[in-house]
């Protein structure tokens, strides 16, 4: 069953030359690993908060959020505060900004079942002891009565996921989740998430600009690049042969954690910010095969790979390949490449 | 465990203060030229048994330290000395205008409460609207409004002009009273209200920029809620501060205010004590109003903590 | 080394140009200051009458041809008088300004150079200074030295010296912790050398901006204190003052005398205000970049 379908999302803010989001599609069924990557500024926090009708006041927003069959664009507030409380959930970034600090953490877990499903002090409670427990904390009776600043980061962050959990939701929206960790915190938050998601069905939508980290750990992979979606393909596909210059370049500019350290290739150039816009495709200031009068006219679309196009090693993977897609009008003249060896 | 040392801590910085205070204001007596004696009692004749009292007080046959010794006992137990302008001691002098000041105080409190928490509110919640821009435009004005400027009109407007306040007095009666004082307490509001708002704006924009304030949106809690529980509540640190710099402010301009409607509290007390010379009366009027600051001020340190659990008792940056 | 050194001497050149890039609130309050020390330095020569002088003839009259801004209870010329009444509005505060920021700057200086203990100890008796409204001191001041200007413009300066003190002594202590200050210590230059042709220049502007605002609460408190009876004497007009003459006019339904200062004193007050708060924010911004 599809949890999220985002459909033709486009959003535009007053005053920025290009759409925040420009027709993005993407969905995450239940139970599915859904990793979306790119740059910072590529849109991918504003996508994962249209799953919960979080898109900014100013906004000019076209395009469909489904949320279990129910589009959220211009619902009401109650509709909202349903899907909010009970169905999607995010883990947020930096959990030191994102808790107040000035609350006790009982109060942070209870906050939504108290408020809003009118739970009492004592279920509420209860539940929350349950929460701390299940992320994994040592001393729930004392977790609830401390504050933020008495926690460390990585126990913070457990705090927050515990908060996800509240509500019991069916979609998980992770965002950045262990990037403001130290780095021997980071692998046991993946983990806590991962058992989190597979003992509870989630379906999970992991936004991250570590395409090593989102090949790892999810089903299916998203590759977004200005706002718009430029590679679709499961992890393994995406991995084994990325087909999009701006993926092959990514893969090309993280260090192998294993083997021999080569030598990096960082995409040239900045990512594009909302203040310049393209006619064309929005990469190709950057992409070493761009070809003037080509790439440069309108932007291109989010096609299913031409089936030459498709390495056989994916072909012969049933559940690859079906989904491929990317966003590029050289995509079936482009050589085929293997992860290490990248790009000139 | 070390909360109590803390607040200890606190509480003998707070009696240091005061003694160091009180040492200054007994020994501005000293700055005045001439005679300290001929000076307390100038262009009036005390009775012989006053001047016996007051030289024996303020004789130069003491050490000067003995003399503030005697002095801060006697004000310690309640005696600031003899007006020599209504024949009565201090005390009593003082004791029979307070409740009247204190009506006027109260009410202006509240009026800086809720008028100047609300527009900073409501001007944090519309920011950049035309709302936000005119409550900041009469920010900056009320800000530079004196109260006796603010006395002027209101008088002349509301007790001349329409007739719907008393122009002059105390009033008699709870209900006249407040009648009496409603004007004065406007007057006295109107810049201190304006710092409030702005604190309270300022700090609200602050805390509605952050983080967390979002996460509590995603998670379904109701607008109205957010602002209560986390945005208001989180700003209030800045404002309650604000709030107990402003005291000593507001009670000296009690001194305008009550002079400017002609009403009797401590205020007026003091500058009619200043121009007819009662020095006594001026000193310990001078004493109370540092001493309620610096009292005022130390709570609301010791406050601090449960506004804002990450200052611990024992720290906190001043 | 060397550039850093270079950099870091801004004066007030930092000040300089670009005020037209301030909205007009600032404009206007700009030309306001100036038009109000203007007239407060020419104002014997713009009067049209002698603002001392009653004509018991026309007393609490309208605006007319020969009294613009009509006349008190005392048949005094409201114009002339607002005219005169500049010169104390400006001369007091002017006085509390200059005294507080020396002192100010003196003792931010030295505490925030010195650190340890002296700072210490300086910070506590600040902090006891605080809480001496200015007001009150002033009031205090009149008590021991009789009415005028003089005594409540020292006290008030002694009140307003720690707003200064504490700026300087935080600019100082970060300014000190630069290379520069440093790299002009290991040149072999004195100390004394350092902080007081060197660091102080780079204050400049951030006190200025700080003794801006000063003055026009300034201004409000002695206007205060003569509205109190207690500052500047009848017939010397003054703003303050001539509130009070007017309390009477008032209360006959002609306010017109009071109204006037009053409205003077809010103008400029205003006026002092928006010009030193967005220097102030102006020097936060450059000095964040």
């Amino acid at each position: 069953m599809t949890l999220l379908s985002v459909e033709g999302l486009t959003v535009e803010l007053p005053g920025s030359a290009r759409p925040v989001l420009d027709t993005v599609h993407l969905r995450v069924a239940a139970g599915e690993v859904v990793g979306l990557v790119g740059e910072s500024g590529s849109g991918k926090s504003v996508t994962a908060r249209s799953a919960l009708g979080l898109l900014p006041a100013r906004a000019h927003v076209t395009g469909r959020v489904l949320v279990e069959g129910k589009d959220l664009v211009g619902a009401d507030a109650a509709r909202l505060r349903e899907v909010r409380t009970s169905v999607a959930s995010m883990v947020f970034q930096d959990p030191r900004a994102g808790i107040n600090p000035v609350r006790r953490i009982g109060d942070f877990l209870a906050e939504p079942l108290r408020l809003v499903k009118g739970w009492s002090r004592r279920q509420a409670e209860a539940r929350a002891l349950e929460l701390l427990a299940a992320v994994g904390l040592p001393d729930p009776p004392r977790h609830l009565r401390q504050y933020p600043h008495q926690l460390s980061g990585g126990m913070l962050q457990r705090v927050m996921i515990a908060g996800a959990l509240a509500g019991e939701p069916k979609l998980l929206l992770c965002d950045e989740p262990t990037t403001a960790l130290d780095v021997s915190t980071q692998a046991e938050i993946l983990a806590l998430l991962g058992a989190l998601q597979r003992e509870r069905g989630l379906g999970m939508l992991l936004i991250t600009h570590d395409i090593e980290l989102a090949a790892a750990t999810c089903d299916r992979v998203y590759v977004m690049y200005a706002g718009r979606i430029v590679e679709e393909a499961s992890a393994a596909d995406l991995f084994g042969s990325p087909r999009h210059p701006y993926t092959r370049g990514l893969l090309g500019s993280t260090p192998p954690l294993t083997g021999p350290m080569e030598r990096l290739h960082p995409v040239p150039g900045a990512p594009m910010s909302l203040a310049e816009s393209a006619p064309g495709c929005a990469f190709a200031a950057r992409c070493a095969f761009a070809e003037p009068g080509r790439c440069d006219q309108a932007p291109p679309g989010l096609l299913p790979l031409p089936a030459a196009a498709v390495p056989s090693t994916a072909a012969a993977d049933p559940t690859g390949s079906a989904d491929r897609r990317a966003a590029c009008f050289r995509v079936a003249e482009l050589p085929a490449v293997v992860t290490s060896e990248v790009a000139p | 465990m070390s909360v109590a040392l803390a607040v200890l801590r606190k509480l003998v910085g707070m009696a240091v203060t005061l003694l160091v205070t009180s040492f200054l204001v007994f020994s501005s007596l000293y700055l005045a030229p001439g005679d300290p004696v001929s000076f307390l009692v100038q262009g009036r004749s005390p009775s012989p048994a006053e001047l016996v009292s007051i030289r024996k007080e303020f004789g130069f046959d003491q050490p000067f330290l003995v003399r503030y010794w005697h002095w801060l006992d006697a004000v310690l137990h309640g005696d600031f000395g003899r007006s020599y302008l209504f024949h009565e001691s201090v005390g009593a002098v003082i004791w029979a205008r307070l409740p009247a000041s204190l009506l006027l105080v109260g009410v202006s409190t509240l009026l800086i409460a809720v008028v100047g928490i609300g527009a900073g509110a409501v001007s944090a919640l519309r920011h950049g609207t035309r709302t936000d821009k005119s409550v900041l435009l009469l920010v900056t004005v009320g800000a530079a409004v004196p109260s006796f400027a603010a006395a002027v009109l209101l008088r002349s407007v509301f007790g001349v002009r329409l007739g719907w306040f008393p122009t002059i007095g105390n009033g008699t009666g709870f209900l006249d009273e407040l009648h009496h004082v409603a004007m004065p307490a406007v007057a006295l509001s109107v810049t201190f209200m304006a710092l409030v708002t702005r604190v309270t704006r300022a700090s609200m924009l602050d805390e509605l920029g952050r983080e967390h304030v979002e996460v509590a949106l995603s998670r379904g809690v109701p607008r109205g809620s957010v602002l209560r529980r986390h945005v208001f509540r989180n700003a209030l640190g800045p404002i309650v501060t604000v709030s107990g710099l402003l005291v000593s402010g507001m009670l000296v301009s009690t001194a305008i205010v009550e002079t400017a409607f002609g009403m009797s509290g401590i205020g007026s007390l003091l500058v009619q004590c200043v121009d007819e010379l009662d020095f006594q009366v001026v000193q310990a009027l001078v004493l109370l109003v540092v001493a309620v600051f610096v009292v005022v001020n130390t709570l609301v340190d010791l406050l601090h903590p449960l506004i804002d659990p990450r200052i611990a008792a024992g720290g906190g940056a001043r | 080394m060397s550039t850093t050194v270079l950099q870091r001497r801004p004066l007030l050149g930092r000040l300089r140009g670009g005020f037209l890039a301030h909205g007009w609130l600032f404009r206007t309050s700009l030309v306001l200051l100036l038009g109000f020390v203007v007239v407060a330095l020419l104002a014997p020569w713009l009067a049209p009458q002698d603002p001392t002088l009653g004509d018991f003839a026309t007393t609490m009259a309208g605006p007319s041809a020969a009294h613009l801004l009509g006349t008190d209870q005392g048949g005094h010329d409201t114009f002339s008088a607002l005219l005169v009444g500049a010169r104390s509005s400006l001369l007091g505060p002017l006085g509390v300004v200059v005294f507080s920021s020396v002192a100010g700057i003196a003792v931010g200086l030295f505490s925030g150079w010195r650190g340890g203990w002296a700072d210490a100890v300086i910070g506590r008796v600040l902090d006891i200074l605080f809480a001496f409204p200015s007001l009150l001191l002033a009031i205090l001041a009149v008590a021991l030295f009789g009415k005028g200007l003089g005594a409540p413009v020292l006290a008030m300066a002694i009140a307003y010296m720690p707003y200064t003190a504490r700026l300087v002594r935080g600019l100082t202590a970060q300014e000190k912790a630069r290379p520069y200050v440093a790299a002009y210590l290991v040149q072999g230059h004195a100390p004394l050398y350092v902080a007081v042709r060197r660091l102080l220049p780079s204050l400049g502007p951030t006190v200025l901006a700080q003794s801006t605002v000063n003055f026009g609460y300034a201004l409000l408190d002695l206007a205060a204190l003569s509205f109190l009876g207690l500052g500047v004497q009848p017939p010397t007009p003054d703003w303050g003052a001539m509130i009070n003459q007017a309390q009477a006019a008032v209360l006959q339904g002609q306010p017109l005398s009071a109204v006037v200062p009053a409205v003077a004193v809010v103008l400029v007050v205003v006026a002092f205000n928006v010009v030193g708060e967005q220097l102030g924010d102006r020097l936060a911004r450059r000095d964040a970049r």
